[in-house]
C-alpha cells in the first residue's frame, strides 16, 4: 500500500495522544513540557503533511516554523518558570505549587 | 519505490516509539533522551514529505536547543547522582482509557474526512521560496516573531535570575 | 565599461588591512607585552604596504588596458537577493577609484610609518594601530566598492573610525566630547545619505530597473529625466539628499563645526583621516555619482556655491586661529570647498585632481605640524613656538615646500590643480564669473594664513619656555622620511595635470573613460594664462602681507585685528560663533523645550489632576454618606450571600492543571462523538 495522507494524520494522531498522555499523567513539571513539545510536533506533522498532500505550496511549511519558533520561546519561558518555582519551593512537582487554590 | 513504505514504517515506528518512551518511562532522564527519537524521527518524516527547509530547522532547533534546554533543566533540577530520579506518574489508567477513545475517534475521522487533494504532488527543494515568502507575503508575522522572541529572551533571563526572595 | 575584466586580487587590496586590523585589535595587548611593539608595526604596517603594491599592479593592469576597457571587477559573492534589489560584495577598479586607492594605500602607508615614531611611547600602540588599520580597510571599502549599499558600509566604517580615533586620548574628557560630536555631525549628513540611497533605488524602481550597482545605475538614471516627487525633479532630490551626506563627512557648511574638534585626536590620524582620505569622501562619491548630479543642474549650482562660501568661510577663520592644528583643519575645510567648486560646476576630474595633490601636500604639513609638535613635548599654541628652523632641518624644509604648495606657487601640484577648479569655475557652463572671483580671494587668503603659520612656527625668536628648548629636537628618521616623500610628492604630482595652455593634462586623459570625454573650454589659452596670472598675484599680495606682518614685522597685526572696531577679528577668531550657535539653537533649544514640557507637566497638568482629585474627593465624600447609609444595607447582604456560594464554588478550581485538562478532553471527546454519529 502507497503511503498516503492518511499515514501521516494518523502517526500525528498517536503522537498528539501520547504528548496529552504525558501531560496529563505527569506531576513533574519538565516532563509536562515534553508533553507539550511532542503535541506541537504532532500539530506540525499535520501541517507540513497537508502542504504536501492538500495544498502544494509552502504555506504549511511555513506554520511550522512558526510553530518551531513559538516552541523554542515557549520552551525557554517555560524552563525559566520551572527553575524559578525549583527556587521558590525546592520542587518541581506541580502539586506542590497548587498555592493557587489557598 | 519499494524501499519507500518499509522505510517511513521504520520512521514512525521510531517516532512512536520514542514518543511512548517519553510518556512512560519511570526515569524523566530517559524520557528526556527519547525525545531525541522523536524529533529526529519527526525530522525524517519532513524529508519525507519533501520539506528539506523544515527538516533543517526541526534538527536545529529542536535537537540542537530545545533538548538541550530540556536536559539542562532536568540537570539543574535534580540531583543526577542520586539513584532514585522521580518522574511520578497519576492516574494512568483513565488516562489511557479517555485518551484511547480519543485517538479511535481522531483516527475514525481521519479516515471518514474527504480530504482535499493537491493537483500535483512536487518534490522539489523549498528553501528558496520559503525564503521570499518570508520577506514577502509573512513578512509582519516574521517581524512579530522575532519580537516575540526578544520578549521570550529577555523574560527567560528575568525569570531565571538568582534573586534573593524572603 | 560594459564587460569589466573579471580579477581576483583586488579583494586582498581591501582585506589585507582587516586582517591586520583583526590581528592587532584581538591579539594585539598581548604580542605588545610578549614581543614588544616592533611586532605591531610589522603587523600593522606590512598590509597596508602589500595593498598599496596590489594597487600598483591594479594601476598597471589598467594601463594595459584600451582605455574604454578600463575596468576590473573582483566579485566576492552575492551578498543580498531581495526581489529586485541585487547588491555584490564586488569590488571594482576603474580609473577614478585606482587613483582613490593609490592614495589611500600610498599615503596611508607613509602615515602609518611616521605613526610608529610617533605614537612610540603610547601605552595603547596597539589599539592605535588596530583602528588605523581598520580605517584603512573601511576607506578602500568605501573607494573600491561597486554599489551604493556596499559603499555606505566603508562610510560608516571610516566615521566609526575616526570617531575612535578622535577620541583616541580618552581619559581626557575634551578628547571623548570632540569624537561624539564627530559622530554626531556625521550622523546627520549619514542619515541624508541613506535617504538618498531608497530614494535612487525606489525611483529606478518605479523604471522596472531597481538597482544600486554603480555601473547598472550609469545606464539606467536618463530613465529618471521627468520623474517628479513633491514637485521637485528625482534626480534633483537624490542628488541633494546625497549631497547633505557628502557635507557631513567633507565638513562643509552647515556641518563644518566637527572638524576643527577632531584636531584632538593624534596628528598622523589627522593626516590620514581628517586631511587626505576620509573628509575627501564626500567629493570622491559626488564623482563616482557624476553621472547622476549632471541630471541636476539645480544641486551642482547648490554644490559649487557650498563650495565657494566654504572655501571663504573657512579661510577667513583659519587667519585667525592660534594652535597650530587648527589653522590646518580650517585649511582642509577651505581646500575641501574649492574641491566642491570644482565638483558643483562639474569638472568631476579637477576635484579629484586637487584631492590627490591636496591629499599629499595636507598630510605633509599635518605631519610636519606632528614633528614640531612632538619636538615641542606636545605644545601645539604657535605664539610659543618660533625659531625652529635651525633645530629642525627636515621638518622646516618640506613644510616650506608643501606651505608653497597650498599657496599655489607656480610649478607646484597645488598650483596646477587649483589652477584647474578655477580656471573651469570661470569657463564651464555652470561656472560664473563670481565663483572665479570666490576661489582667487580664497587663493589670497589661503597663502597668506600658510605663511603666517610658517613665519610664526620657523622664524623669528623662540618663544617656548627654556625647559621645552633645551630638549627640542629633530624628529627620529622614521617620522621624517615619510615628510621628504610627501614633499617630493607635494611638487612631482602636480606634473600629471598640465593646464590646458601647456600641453594638456594627462590626468584627465586618464579619467576621461569614467567622465566622458574632457569639455572643450569657452575661453582661449590667452585668457587661461592671463587668469592664472591674476590668481598667482593675489596669492603673492598674501604671501608678500604676511611676510611684512609676521617676518620683517613692519606691520603690525593689531592694525588687522583693530579694523572696523574689531568686529572683523572676533567674528574670525571665535568662528563666526557657529558653535555657539549651534548650541543655542539645538542643544540649548532641546533642553529649552525639555524644559517647557516640564512646567507644563508641572503646573498645567498637575493643576488640572489636583484640581479633578480634589473634586473627586468632595464628590466621594457626598457619595461615602450615601452609600454608608443606603447601599451598604442592601450590598452586605449580596456579599455575604456570594461570599458562602464562593466558598462552595471554589472546591472546583483545584489549580491543577491536569484535572482541567480531563475536563476539556472529555468535552473535546462528547463534540467528536457527536459530530461522528449525527453530521457525518
Amino acid at each position: 500500500m502507497a503511503i498516503g495522507l492518511a499515514h501521516y494524520l494518523v502517526v500525528g494522531a498517536v503522537l498528539f495522544g501520547l504528548g496529552l498522555f504525558t501531560v496529563l499523567t505527569r506531576r513533574n513539571a519538565i516532563s509536562i513540557l515534553m508533553g507539550v513539545e511532542l503535541i506541537l510536533n504532532s500539530a506540525n506533522i499535520n501541517y507540513v503533511a497537508f502542504s504536501h498532500y492538500s495544498t502544494g505550496n509552502v504555506d504549511g511549511q511555513i506554520y511550522a516554523i512558526f510553530v518551531i519558533m513559538l516552541a523554542a520561546a515557549e520552551a525557554a519561558i517555560g524552563l525559566a518558570i520551572v527553575l524559578a518555582i525549583f527556587q521558590i519551593f525546592h520542587t518541581i512537582d506541580v502539586e506542590a505549587a497548587e498555592t493557587l487554590k489557598d | 519505490m519499494q524501499l519507500s513504505p518499509v522505510i517511513f514504517y521504520l520512521i514512525a515506528a521510531l517516532t512512536v516509539g520514542s514518543a511512548a518512551m517519553v510518556a512512560f518511562s519511570r526515569n524523566i532522564v530517559y524520557s528526556a533522551f527519547s525525545l531525541l527519537g522523536t524529533f529526529g524521527g519527526v525530522a525524517g518524516i519532513y524529508v519525507f514529505l519533501g520539506a528539506d527547509f523544515v527538516a533543517g530547522v526541526q534538527v536545529l532547533i529542536y535537537v540542537g536547543g530545545i533538548l538541550v534546554l530540556i536536559l539542562f533543566a532536568v540537570m539543574l533540577t535534580h540531583r543526577i547522582a542520586d539513584v532514585q530520579i522521580t518522574n511520578r506518574s497519576v492516574g494512568r489508567i483513565p488516562a489511557l482509557v479517555v485518551i484511547g477513545i480519543f485517538i479511535f475517534l481522531l483516527i475514525q475521522s481521519i479516515r471518514e474526512t474527504p480530504w482535499a487533494k493537491a493537483k500535483e504532488i512536487v518534490y522539489a527543494p523549498t528553501t528558496t521560496i520559503i525564503g521570499e515568502w518570508f520577506l514577502e507575503r509573512y513578512l509582519l508575522p516574521f517581524e512579530l516573531a522575532s519580537v516575540v522572541l526578544l520578549a521570550a529572551l529577555i523574560g527567560a533571563v528575568v525569570l531565571a535570575r538568582k534573586e534573593t526572595r524572603e | 565599461m560594459e564587460h569589466p575584466v573579471p580579477t581576483d586580487y583586488l579583494r586582498w587590496i581591501v582585506l589585507l588591512p582587516l586582517l591586520g586590523a583583526a590581528t592587532n585589535g584581538l591579539l594585539g595587548a598581548g604580542l605588545q607585552k610578549k614581543l614588544g611593539k616592533w611586532m605591531i608595526s610589522l603587523l600593522a604596517c606590512a598590509p597596508v604596504v602589500i595593498s598599496f603594491l596590489l594597487s600598483l599592479k591594479a594601476f598597471f593592469d589598467l594601463l594595459g588596458l584600451k582605455p574604454e576597457e578600463r575596468f576590473l571587477l573582483d566579485r566576492v559573492y552575492a551578498w543580498l537577493s531581495l526581489g529586485t534589489l541585487n547588491a555584490d560584495v564586488a569590488f571594482w577598479v576603474d580609473p577614478l577609484s585606482a587613483v582613490m586607492i593609490l592614495v589611500v594605500t600610498g599615503i596611508g602607508g607613509l602615515i602609518h610609518i611616521y605613526s610608529m615614531g610617533y605614537m612610540h611611547e603610547d601605552r595603547s600602540y596597539w589599539r592605535y594601530f588596530a583602528f588605523l588599520n581598520l580605517f584603512t580597510f573601511a576607506m578602500l571599502l568605501l573607494v573600491t566598492a561597486d554599489n551604493l549599499l556596499l559603499m555606505f558600509i566603508g562610510w560608516e566604517g571610516v566615521g566609526l573610525c575616526s570617531y575612535a580615533l578622535i577620541g583616541f586620548w580618552y581619559q581626557d574628557h575634551v578628547n571623548a566630547r570632540a569624537g561624539n560630536k564627530a559622530f554626531i555631525v556625521n550622523r546627520v549628513g549619514d542619515f541624508g545619505f541613506i535617504l538618498g540611497i531608497f530614494l535612487i533605488f525606489w525611483s529606478l524602481n518605479q523604471q522596472g530597473h531597481g538597482t544600486v550597482t554603480f555601473r547598472e545605475m550609469q545606464r539606467f538614471v536618463p530613465l529618471l529625466e521627468g520623474q517628479e516627487m513633491w514637485g521637485i525633479g528625482v534626480a534633483t532630490l537624490a542628488t541633494l539628499l546625497l549631497f547633505i551626506g557628502a557635507t557631513g563627512k567633507s565638513a562643509q557648511i552647515p556641518l563644518h563645526v566637527w572638524l576643527p574638534d577632531a584636531m584632538q585626536g593624534p596628528t598622523p590620524v589627522s593626516a590620514l583621516i581628517h586631511a587626505a582620505t576620509m573628509v575627501t569622501a564626500g567629493v570622491y562619491m559626488i564623482a563616482r555619482l557624476h553621472f547622476l548630479f549632471s541630471l541636476a543642474p539645480v544641486t551642482l549650482a547648490i554644490v559649487a556655491t557650498i563650495g565657494a562660501l566654504t572655501a571663504l568661510f573657512a579661510a577667513t577663520i583659519a587667519l585667525t586661529q592660534n594652535d597650530i592644528k587648527r589653522v590646518l583643519a580650517y585649511s582642509t575645510i577651505s581646500q575641501l570647498g574649492y574641491m566642491f567648486l570644482g565638483a558643483g560646476v562639474a569638472a568631476y576630474g579637477a576635484a579629484v585632481f586637487h584631492l590627490m595633490t591636496h591629499a599629499f601636500f595636507k598630510a605633509c604639513l599635518f605631519l610636519g605640524s606632528g614633528s614640531i609638535i612632538h619636538a615641542l613635548g606636545g605644545e601645539q599654541d604657535m605664539r610659543k613656538m618660533g625659531g625652529l628652523r635651525g633645530h629642525m632641518p627636515y621638518t622646516f624644509w618640506t613644510f616650506a615646500i608643501a606651505v608653497l604648495a597650498i599657496a599655489g606657487t607656480p610649478l607646484t601640484a597645488g598650483f596646477f590643480s587649483k589652477d584647474e577648479i578655477l580656471w573651469q569655475a570661470f569657463s564651464s557652463e555652470h561656472g560664473s564669473a563670481l565663483l572665479w572671483g570666490l576661489g582667487v580671494v580664497v587663493a589670497g587668503l589661503t597663502a597668506f594664513y600658510m605663511f603666517r603659520q610658517f613665519f610664526l612656527v620657523f622664524f623669528g625668536e623662540c618663544r617656548a619656555d627654556s625647559h621645552t628648548r633645551a630638549h627640542l629636537h629633530e624628529s627620529p628618521k622614521v617620522m621624517t622620511m615619510p615628510l621628504v616623500v610627501l614633499a617630493a610628492g607635494s611638487v612631482v604630482a602636480g606634473w600629471i595635470g598640465l593646464p590646458a595652455a601647456f600641453g594638456g593634462s594627462l590626468f584627465a586623459g586618464w579619467l576621461e573613460p569614467v567622465f566622458g570625454p574632457h569639455q572643450e573650454a569657452h575661453g582661449s589659452a590667452g585668457l587661461e594664462i592671463s587668469l592664472m596670472l591674476l590668481s598667482v598675484a593675489v596669492a603673492a599680495l598674501g604671501f608678500y602681507l604676511a611676510y611684512l606682518v609676521y617676518f620683517r614685522r613692519t606691520l603690525a597685526p593689531e592694525r588687522f585685528s583693530s579694523l572696523a572696531g574689531g568686529l572683523p577679528y572676533r567674528l574670525s577668531y571665535n568662528k563666526y560663533y557657529v558653535d555657539e550657535i549651534y548650541q543655542f539653537v539645538f542643544v540649548e533649544g532641546s533642553l529649552l523645550l525639555a524644559r517647557i514640557g516640564a512646567w507644563f507637566d508641572l503646573h498645567i497638568i498637575d493643576f488640572v489632576v489636583d484640581g479633578s482629585a480634589k473634586l473627586t474627593a468632595f464628590v466621594s465624600w457626598l457619595n461615602g454618606l450615601f452609600d454608608d447609609y443606603v447601599v451598604d444595607g442592601i450590598v452586605n447582604q449580596v456579599a455575604d450571600s456570594t461570599f458562602a456560594a464562593g466558598d462552595k464554588f471554589r472546591k472546583i478550581q483545584t489549580g491543577n492543571i491536569n484535572s482541567y485538562l480531563y475536563v476539556i478532553l472529555g468535552a473535546v471527546v462528547i463534540t467528536m462523538i457527536i459530530k461522528l454519529r449525527y453530521w457525518s
